[in-house]
């Protein structure tokens, strides 16, 4: 009989992963196909033949407007977004996930602090983040940072909290000062976990990049879906949701195929997601 | 003058006594081994001569100095866990004390110079049988192997005190053997001094040239917490020769040492330090 631990070939693998992809896309295949032969102007399920050419259309064409080719720049607009806001994020948890792991003054000085900044909803001092900061570039960044830094910046804080006490004393016994001990003992066994919070933190990014977006901005793919809403433009919509889906899948594994590579020693032991 | 001098300590939190009056005089190349029954003070002990916790009363010295308020190279530590780093190499383990040595500020030397440190260590490697094993992880170690680098990480800065807190505790009987050896071969040849806890009181007979014994000097059935452990047995040990590591007669010597101790553990008022040095 099957167990948990069931070997399943590649090819298997493979091919169950792509089962849930395929009925979801026959299922709508199917739909759009019964809506359009009642209706052949229905806009709420295109066609996919249709999908398929505007996003094509998005992609290769120049916009009448600004001569963009609207996909390339607005992914490449929000991927810097999201890109800098995660690089302050990391750069934050890095630093005070330190001092609050390792230095138990500074725990008790900035772990309530940050316990309670994380608990504030991020959308809600969106306001504040467009009066302060304007409506360009920065309030959008800052809010990717406000809404991710406070857990990333928890998480490694208990990952160095989770270095045994016996390799702080073992570094002490062969010689270390503090500097020593966080270069070579503590930051090491963290970048790990790191990619970990960056893995994690990308979900809320994306929520957050999507929304500024979609309440100020010129461009962008949160603001294109946003803005093309208005025409209930779902052949623009659905593609941009999957190519967004899809950054976001790619990313992920990229950290994952990262922190493999970077940090074998990380993942002997156990399957990980 | 002793090497170790250990003079009416006790150790207590908050209020709770766990050890007092501790009294200890221990020769330099002394082989101590450290029984008694679990939470009775023995790991806290070993804390002690480490630096890791202080004596709430009394006075440690080591070669006639007072213990520095933390740990330092002139006393080194094998762990029952956690002993090695587990993100570096087998090789990059044992070069890491050098590595703190030449590169004060982060602790890292690169290049030609590191190629050097990784010389250095390849008879080490080979003493400890790790010469295959240099570019693995400890993940990627048995536990016997891991252990054999923890000592010989431990040895790197040559302390004169070796401190070992059951280091062979989550091995099995034949590696525990294998490691016996090795760790006589090397006490033999460093002249350290060494204090071994240990739960199995056959290896501390084996290992030992003096084993001394943790444990209450009364049993209160009310209050089983107000009276903190002090050494209560102190027997000297032949002298341990590595011809008698063969396990037949090292567990018939331990046996019949450990009926002579339990009837003596079991006598109404045990006389405190019988037998000392």
């Amino acid at each position: 009989m099957t167990g948990t631990r069931t070997k399943i070939s590649p090819w298997a693998r493979l091919g169950l992963g792509a089962l849930p992809f395929a009925l979801l896309i026959i299922a709508y295949a199917v739909g759009s196909r019964i809506r359009l032969s009642d209706n052949p102007a229905d806009k709420l399920l295109p066609s996919l033949d249709n999908i398929a050419q505007t996003f094509w259309r998005m992609a290769t064409v120049p916009d009448q407007r600004s001569g963009d080719l609207l996909l390339w720049t607005d992914t490449a607009l929000s991927l810097a977004r999201l890109g800098s806001g995660m690089l302050i994020s990391a750069l934050i948890a890095v630093s005070l996930g330190v001092m609050i792991g390792y230095l138990p003054r500074a725990r008790a000085m900035l772990a309530p602090f940050v316990a309670a900044i994380s608990l504030i909803p991020p959308i809600t001092i969106l306001p504040i983040l467009f009066i302060v900061f304007g409506l360009g570039e920065l309030s959008k960044i800052m809010l990717i940072v406000v809404g991710t830094a406070p857990v990333m910046t928890r998480s490694l804080a208990q990952a160095v909290m989770d270095i045994p006490d016996e390799q702080i004393i073992k570094a002490e016994t062969l010689g270390a000062n503090a500097l020593q001990m966080v270069f070579r003992v503590v930051l090491p066994q963290i970048w790990p976990k790191l990619f970990t919070a960056i893995r994690l933190g990308l979900v809320p990014a994306w929520i957050f990049l999507i929304s500024a977006e979609a309440i100020a901005s010129t461009g962008g793919l949160g603001y294109r879906i946003f803005l093309v809403r208005r025409y209930l433009a779902m052949d623009v919509i659905l593609p941009y949701v999957a190519w967004i889906t899809l950054l976001a899948y790619a990313l992920d594994r990229i950290f994952q195929a990262l922190s493999r590579r970077l940090f074998r020693w990380a993942h002997l032991e156990g399957e990980s997601l | 003058m002793s090497f170790v001098e250990v003079t009416e300590v006790a150790v207590s939190y908050d209020g709770l006594p766990v050890l007092q009056h501790v009294n200890l005089q221990v020769a330099e190349g002394a082989f101590i081994t450290i029984v008694g029954a679990s939470g009775c003070g023995k790991s806290t002990f070993l804390r002690l001569l480490l630096s890791q916790e202080e004596p709430t009363s009394g006075s440690i010295r080591v070669a006639g100095n007072h213990l520095p308020p933390r740990p330092t190279p002139d006393r080194g530590i094998v762990f029952q866990r956690y002993s090695v780093f587990p993100h570096l190499t087998v090789t990059d383990n044992l070069i890491l004390p050098l590595e703190f040595e030449r590169s004060s500020a982060v602790g890292r030397v690169f290049g030609r110079p590191r190629a050097q440190l990784r010389g250095e260590v390849e008879n080490i490697l080979e003493r400890i049988g790790l010469t295959q094993a240099r570019d693995r992880y400890p993940a990627q170690l048995s536990g016997g192997m891991q252990q054999r680098l923890a000592i010989a990480q431990a040895l790197l800065k040559r302390p004169r005190l070796l401190l070992l807190d059951e280091p062979f505790g989550a091995l099995d009987p034949g590696i525990r053997r294998d490691m016996h050896d090795l760790l006589l071969a090397l006490w033999q040849e460093t002249g350290m001094t060494i204090f071994m806890v240990t739960h199995d009181i056959a290896e501390a007979f084996k290992l030992g040239t003096r084993l001394i014994v943790f444990d209450k000097m009364r049993h209160e059935p009310d209050e089983p917490a107000s009276i903190g452990a002090t050494i209560t047995y102190d027997l000297p040990l032949r002298h341990p020769s590595v011809e008698t590591s063969d396990i037949a007669s090292a567990s018939m010597t331990a046996a019949a040492a450990l009926d002579e101790s339990v009837s003596m553990l079991s006598m109404e008022n045990p006389a405190p330090q019988g037998g000392a040095k």
